[in-house]
């Protein structure tokens, strides 16, 4: 990774780096304050409604726009300082694929294989016209194609410089759903060849199923873990036991435990809300059993990435 | 410079994919190359008018248009005369004819989302910009020229005498055509770019260019009326001046092209 090493505050470990990144359109604030740190090769979620800054912040990380105050590195390169040698190594699907309708699918990527160096052009073009299942259409106009077929287009696009960072802007939005399965597919297999992804998203189970970590944001940013983390912060850890029957004295002796934060009846289930349920719950099974209670199965309740976000976006505070 | 070409590349394979396109370059250098020759057909076998008439009621303007014939008299001198007025438009051809393409060369690319893509990638304003002139110029000045050509070479087959195809491309016109035109041609595209990226609407773009054949419009007129008479002198005033304002305006269009306003305002 090329490293601006007089300046850059980090180790070679981190592909980006924000520090109250700002970006104003006259009055209106779009981003505030934003400080990220993205580790190389994690698949990082950017989530947040219509209008809280996402695809500001991917156009200001490629070196598109210019930071209205504090500063970024992106690959080692500052944002604002070297814009020419950061788009070399930083690769951006837009929200909307954007390719040549009367041009090939060939030439639409050798063409941008040019504009980006890449040494062996046709070589890079058949090798991602492949992968993405577009060869046997590589000499047809790309305005022939289905939505799909040009979203994958655009990523492969976006890939055949081999960039160290990839912003995916919305990439299976408007996607039928074996489109969208097909994509996703595609930038899982790229998260795990170790590539830094920052995918902007308003698909929260998507968000969900590739990123390591997610930015919830609404100008500011509200929250940034894995969903897991983001979901214990915010609801804590619920463990339910599904019972042949409910007695009122189950829930009253599971509440006399000083672990136990709280316990809900809901028909024949106990929901109740503890921390560190892998080495209390078999202390709740055997006071259950010993009343009397039948147990079914039990399970970890999971709130999903949606009621997380949610929260934090009518709360917009801090979990 | 790869870049540029490379730009110039994808912009020719994708712009000459337009039937529309590839009429409106082809168009003016068919019909000006065609109806100065058409009228030296028709004139073929005339004999010699009596002029004196004309040349009484004009006086002193008749005898400097006599000068512009130099040796030529009679019917080669009115030859002379038709055929230098199309000369102008000759090297009007190469500004007119870029002005659709580069007209669209911003705001088109905005239009079709493609933009943002292509300011993504490496390249910098000025090879941005230097590929998006040169490939609305380079064609232009091909068909000006082939054009031009054509009519010389019709010229000399069809004029009353060898002597008036002499006459008329003197240095004076090959330095015109060869040197005036390319360098107006670069300066209506970089015109027409810089306000393309500067609008966002391709029609606003197109004819708001359209206004740099306003001087050689001017010139052409200004000939017609014998208010102006073209010659080297004035051509190589003219060259110089260009090679000032395509400088000028290269440097203010990438000066005046502002990424981030045209990816953030135009919608």
């Amino acid at each position: 990774m090329a490293m601006d090493t007089k300046k850059f505050p980090l180790s070679k470990d981190t592909a980006i780096y924000t520090r109250g990144l700002s970006k104003t359109f006259g009055k209106v604030a779009a981003v505030e304050g934003l400080a990220l740190e993205i580790p190389a090769g994690e698949v990082f979620g950017l989530l947040g409604p219509n209008g809280a800054g996402k695809t500001t912040t991917i156009r200001m990380l490629s070196a598109l726009i210019a930071p209205t105050a504090g500063e970024a590195w992106v690959a080692g390169y500052r944002v604002g300082a070297d814009d020419t040698k950061l788009r070399k190594v930083v690769g951006i699907l837009t929200e909307t694929p954007g390719l040549y309708e009367q041009l090939s699918a060939e030439r639409n990527l050798g063409f941008f294989a040019q504009m980006y160096d890449v040494e062996k052009v046709d070589e890079q073009v058949e090798r991602y016209l492949h992968m993405l299942g577009l060869w046997n259409r590589r000499r047809d106009a790309v305005g022939t194609f289905s939505k799909g077929m040009r979203q994958k287009l655009a990523i492969a696009r976006a890939l055949l410089h081999e960039p160290q960072v990839l912003f995916l802007d919305e990439p299976t939005s408007g996607l039928d759903p074996e489109a969208a399965h097909l994509v996703r597919d595609f930038i899982s297999e790229l998260g795990s060849e170790g590539r830094t992804i920052v995918l902007c998203t308003h698909n929260l189970d998507e968000a969900d199923r590739l990123c390591d970590r997610v930015a919830v944001f609404k100008t500011r940013l509200l929250a940034l873990d894995s969903p897991l983390n983001l979901r214990r912060k915010l609801f804590g850890r619920e463990v339910v036991f599904h019972l042949t029957k409910v007695n009122p004295g189950f829930s009253e002796a599971l509440r006399q435990k000083a672990f136990v934060q709280s316990v809900e009846t809901m028909d024949n289930k106990l929901v109740v809300k503890l921390d560190d349920p892998e080495r209390r719950n078999p202390e709740l099974v055997q006071e259950l059993v010993s009343l009397g209670a039948e147990i079914q199965f039990l399970g970890e309740k999971r709130q999903s990435l949606e009621d997380v976000y949610l929260q934090l976006i009518r709360d917009q505070v801090q979990p | 410079m790869k870049k540029v070409w490379v730009l110039v590349g994808k912009e020719w394979a994708e712009v000459f994919k337009n039937k529309m396109v590839l009429f409106s370059v082809a168009f003016m250098p068919l019909i000006f190359c065609i109806i100065p020759l058409v009228i030296l057909y028709t004139m073929q076998g005339a004999a010699p008018a009596d002029i004196s008439g004309i040349e009484a009621e004009l006086g002193a303007a008749f005898d400097q248009l006599r000068l512009q014939c130099g040796p030529l008299v009679e019917l080669d001198c009115t030859q002379f005369l038709i055929l230098q007025q199309f000369m102008v438009l000759f090297l009007m051809m190469p500004a007119i004819i870029p002005v659709t393409i580069a007209s669209y060369s911003i705001v088109g690319e905005k239009n079709t989302h493609t933009l943002e893509p292509l300011l993504a990638t490496p390249i910098t304003t000025g090879q941005l910009l230097a590929g998006k002139a040169l490939a609305a110029a380079i064609p232009a000045v091909v068909a000006s020229s082939a054009s031009f050509l054509i009519f010389a070479g019709g010229t000399a087959l069809l004029a009353a005498s060898p002597a008036v195809a002499l006459q008329l491309f003197s240095p004076l016109w090959v330095l015109g055509i060869f040197l005036v035109g390319p360098l107006l041609s670069l300066a209506g595209v970089s015109l027409a770019v810089m306000i393309s990226s500067r609008v966002n609407d391709p029609r606003a773009a197109e004819q708001l260019a359209v206004l740099v054949i306003l001087p050689i419009l001017a010139l052409f007129l200004g000939q017609l009326a014998g208010v102006v008479v073209i010659n080297q002198g004035l051509l190589l005033i003219i060259a110089g001046a260009l090679v000032l304002v395509d400088a000028a305006l290269l440097f203010f269009a990438t000066r005046l092209f502002q990424r981030e306003s045209i990816l953030t305002r135009w919608k």
